[in-house]
């Protein structure tokens, strides 16, 4: 519907209007630069409509939702009704013009505020039964832990060790798969800031929060790719924070994981190019940039062979060893003027090859 | 009827006054002024500048939001752009506009009092407001904070911006809410002319009186919260920090725990001025009196027990999760019955179609919005998918600036002639309220759709399917813009060359309307005395003798 009324020329007409303002605004100093998710659509046909119901919960949240907007719209019209015919009916036509000596009444008085009062505790029971619903995971869930960082998801599946996917704020990438049909809870914790997961189709949304576990659990319904959003304000780059997650047949699915997670050198492919896939697959690409621009952590623009200065004071020149130790003890050395808790250690989720070819694409960043 | 000693009325058996305006001269007798109507003036002055900044900073972020690729802002300009836009408009706009323009103004005047009981207090309050409002907006403008009005821990403790200050800024317009509201707590209480029982008080004054306990008593948390804050930052002692092994959840209950309260400071002055308008308009008592008066009181108090509502998703438990859902309804009664009564005075009316009246009725429409949609954020299941989304932007713009701002702009166009002493070109009015009205609809109503979709608030960019509604909501916003402009433009003119006002030109019956336009610097000659109730209005057919309580 409202979709489909504007036609490309109002894009363009936009693109315009705010070309035109980014020439007048005052220039600011570049940032790390900050891409649209490309996410895929959102399956609604209609504006008016909720999104894809894609979860077992979805259903019975739009009933509600219906539920309200239909209440919500008579008493709109009653409301507005009255006040537009009583502006019509008593419009003031002399100025001495009589007015009623109404003051109160008892029994419409109590009408209107027993009405309502009965149809919230209505609304109430029924967002209230669907919520404990959404609080109590079956015991039979799989659990994947999620970990939020400025700015991606990491996704483990401790049933299946050494499968970690990742979001990315550059690329689409497949950030969560699960199976439909089976009960899924997601144990999640942020390491900075607070963040939320949300999956519009599937109507969940929980708080990541540092320092403590929160859960939310669901059951997909749909097989497909739906976006996953962050609904908690978290800096910069918040409105990229974005995802898929992939929605599979059971049958299928340990596979098409295991797949997805497997990040190996592919034989036609040079040991830079691994290494940038990596870059990106594993979460490097959110806290360092390769243009020079400053980040959470240092650009890797020309940082090979590089002379660092770290915290303390020392200086070194960045070589193969240095760079391992940075990936799997950030701590070890800091770099001036950022936080070691910042990095996370790869120790056991990154491979001897697969930091070699790391090493081997930052040597391509001259 | 009411009655003053001495009639005052132009044509009576003295000539007009000097007003308060011109009874003294000069820089100094503003700046030292205890007169509570050039305070209220000030404040008015003060709060539009502050509205037309965070406008400015609304209009480009709406501009941003043209197209979903960064084009116009790099995203830290764009988060510090809506975190200008929420500060300035909750903490320097609407929290201050209504009690401290309307309030000062037309408080002891409808009280029929000389002043407010601390003149000296009063004029302290403003300039703490005013030291409060440079400080903060300094700090927003060069500190680059980029937080969002909540402040929410750890991200504002994390980040390199000027957190300190600006929540520091707080902090003194802070005080300035708390000692405002204890000064018109007690003018209520001691100040009223005799006859001026409590069932006698205009429902502005109610409202002002509800407000003002609110202030009291919510503020100083939100005072403390920002201490807490502060010495965290500086001492380094864990609170809301988890590095420190601080609780980041336990702020937003101390947050909310202020600003679900605060949303009703923002809205009852808001009320008060409805309940005027829509009574004097249409020349009719208005309906339901005491229940409106109580239902401002009933809110007051059950606002303080439904902070969770802001925090369904966060975390806090289950239990609480479903208490705070009930309670949240629970507040929705009072605010319906209250809709239910205006529309109800208009009934066997006799209703002018003049601005101030336009404005009323935009606000019932508005409201009525905004109070529904409340609805749907309150029942849990629904508020998950809607929680952080544009839905909800869209329902705190329905009950704030659809609310609050538009019962604002009815109020001044209202007491325009009383405080100003010129009448505002009506065409012009009605034109402007159209524009508003619906540049404001268009605005927001979009944000709705694209909320229930999914798009997430505070987002620079966004997937490219939600275009089209944001366009739409952009260009609502310029339509929205130039309406506001028009009327800012339109009124200040009438300063130069608007009609003389009279005393009294609507037929309003409280105590305000007996005295001179703009008011005399004493206010009343004399002392007024009062016996009957402010909607007592001589076109009422007593015939059937007067249904009283
Ligand atoms: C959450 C942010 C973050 C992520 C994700 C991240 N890093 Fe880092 N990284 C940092 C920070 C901050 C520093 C600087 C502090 C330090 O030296 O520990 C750093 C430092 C480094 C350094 C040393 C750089 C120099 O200038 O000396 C290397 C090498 C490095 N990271 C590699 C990686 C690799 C490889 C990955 C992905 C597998 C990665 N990082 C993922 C934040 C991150
Ligand atoms: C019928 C009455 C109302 C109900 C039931 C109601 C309910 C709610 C609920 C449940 C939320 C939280 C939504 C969420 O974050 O997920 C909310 C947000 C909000 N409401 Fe209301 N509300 C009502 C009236 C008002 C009024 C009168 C105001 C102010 C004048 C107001 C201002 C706000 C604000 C400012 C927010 C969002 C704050 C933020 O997150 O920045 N509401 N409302
Ligand atoms: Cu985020
Ligand atoms: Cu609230």
């Amino acid at each position: 519907m409202l979709s489909m009324f504007l036609a490309p020329e109002i894009k363009e007409a936009a693109k315009a209007v705010v070309s035109n303002a980014a020439a007048a605004a005052p220039a600011v100093p570049a940032a790390a630069p900050v891409s649209v998710p490309k996410l895929p659509p959102l399956e609604t046909a209609n504006s008016w409509a909720m999104p894809t119901e894609a979860s077992t919960f979805a259903e019975s949240t739009d009933n509600l939702y219906y539920f309200i907007t239909a209440l919500s719209v008579i008493f709109f019209v009653l409301i507005i009704g009255a006040m537009l015919y009583f502006m019509k009916k008593y419009a003031r036509r002399s100025e001495d013009q009589k007015t009623s000596s109404l003051t109160h009444n008892g029994k419409i008085e109590f009408l209107w505020s027993a009405i309502p009062a009965v149809l919230l505790v209505v609304i109430f029971a029924w967002g209230e039964i669907d919520w404990i619903k959404q609080t109590s995971p079956p015991p039979d869930a799989i659990d994947i832990r999620v970990t939020g960082r400025q700015w991606y998801w990491q996704v483990d599946y401790p049933d299946y060790p050494g499968v970690t996917l990742t979001s990315s704020t550059e690329e689409p990438l497949i950030t969560m798969m699960v199976p439909k049909g089976r009960p899924v809870r997601l144990i999640m914790t942020s390491e900075d800031v607070l963040h939320s997961f949300y999956v519009p189709a599937f109507r969940v949304k929980k708080d990541l929060v540092p320092g403590r576990y929160t859960t939310l659990w669901f059951e997909a319904t749909k097989v497909g790719e739906f976006n996953i959003f962050c609904a908690e304000y978290c800096g910069d780059r918040h409105s990229s924070m974005g995802g898929v997650i992939k929605v599979l047949e059971p049958d299928s699915f340990e596979a098409a994981l295991r797949e997805a997670a497997k990040l190996e050198q592919k034989p036609v492919e040079s040991a830079a190019d691994f290494g940038k896939r990596i870059y990106t697959r594993r979460g490097c690409v959110a806290c360092h940039t390769l243009d020079g621009s400053a980040a959470t952590g240092p650009s890797w623009k020309g940082l090979y062979g590089k002379e660092e200065s770290l915290v303390g004071g020392e200086t070194l020149k960045v070589d193969d060893n240095y760079i391992k130790e940075s990936i799997l003890q950030p701590k070890a050395k800091i770099v001036a003027g950022y936080t070691a808790a910042n990095m996370p250690s790869y120790q056991g989720q990154l491979d001897d090859k697969q930091i070699t070819a790391v090493i081997e694409f930052i040597k391509t960043q001259k | 009827m009411v009655t003053a000693d001495k009639s005052s009325s132009p044509g009576g058996d003295h000539a007009r006054e000097p007003s308060f305006y011109t009874s003294q001269k000069g820089l100094k007798s503003w700046l030292f002024t205890l007169d509570h109507k050039r305070l209220g003036m000030m404040y008015l002055v003060s709060t539009m500048i502050f509205f037309f900044v965070g406008g400015v900073a609304a209009l480009s972020l709406r501009t941003e939001l043209l197209t979903p690729e960064l084009d116009v802002f790099s995203a830290t300009t764009y988060n510090k752009l809506f975190t200008v836009h929420g500060a300035v408009m909750v903490f320097l706009v609407i929290i201050p506009s209504v009690p401290g323009a309307m309030g000062n103004f037309l408080l002891p005047l409808m009280l029929g009092a000389k002043d407010v009981a601390f003149p000296r207090l009063n004029l302290l309050s403003f300039y703490i407001y005013t030291l409060g409002a440079v400080f903060f907006l300094i700090t927003l403008l060069t500190g680059s904070l980029d937080t969002g009005w909540t402040f929410y821990t750890p991200y504002s403790t994390s980040t390199g911006t000027a957190v300190i200050s600006a929540t520091f800024g707080a902090f003194i317009l802070g005080f300035s809410s708390i000692l405002t509201g204890l000064n018109f707590l007690v003018t209520v209480h001691k100040m009223r002319a005799p006859g001026l029982t409590w069932n006698r008080l205009p429902l502005f004054v109610w409202a002002i009186y509800s407000t003002a306990v609110i202030q009291i008593l919510a503020t100083p948390v939100l005072a403390i919260t920002l201490m807490l804050l502060i010495i965290e930052r500086t001492l380094n002692i864990g609170i809301f920090d988890p590095a420190m092994g601080g609780d980041p959840v336990l702020f937003q209950h101390f947050f909310w725990f202020y600003s679900h309260p605060a949303v009703y400071i923002m809205i009852l002055p808001g009320f008060g001025i409805i309940s005027e308008l829509v009574a004097v308009h249409s020349r009719k008592h208005i309906f339901g009196y005491k229940a409106i008066a109580l239902s401002s009181v009933a809110i007051a108090i059950i606002s303080f027990l439904v902070w969770g509502h802001h925090m369904f998703v966060s975390g806090q438990s289950e239990l609480a999760g479903v208490v705070f859902s009930f309670l949240t309804f629970a507040v929705a009664v009072p605010t319906a019955i209250k809709v239910f009564s205006w529309v109800a005075t208009l009934y066997k009316g006799s209703i002018e179609f003049n601005t101030p009246m336009l404005y009323a009725l935009a606000f019932l429409f508005t409201f009525t919005i905004g109070g529904l949609t409340g609805v749907f954020l309150g029942a849990l299941s629904v508020d998950i998918h809607l929680h952080d989304t544009y839905f909800v932007v869209a329902h705190f713009h329905y009950v704030m600036m659809g609310g609050t701002i538009i019962a604002f702009i009815g109020g001044i166009h209202h007491w325009w002639g009383k405080m100003t002493g010129r009448m505002f070109n009506e065409t012009h009015g009605r034109w402007g309220c159209l524009l508003v009205f619906i540049g404001f609809n268009v605005t927001f109503f979009s944000q709705f759709l694209v909320g229930q979709q999914g798009m997430p608030r505070r987002y620079a960019t966004y997937v490219p399917q939600f275009q089209n509604i944001h366009v739409i909501s952009t260009i609502g916003s310029y339509i929205l813009g130039v309406g506001l402009l028009w009327t800012a433009i339109y009124l200040l003119r009438s300063l130069k060359s608007g009609a003389q006002a009279s005393d009294n030109p609507y037929g309003g019956a409280s105590l305000e309307w007996i005295t001179q336009s703009p008011p005399i610097e004493h206010n009343f000659h004399g002392q007024p005395r009062v016996d009957t109730d402010p909607y007592n209005f001589p076109q009422i057919d007593r015939s059937g003798g007067m249904d009283h309580h």
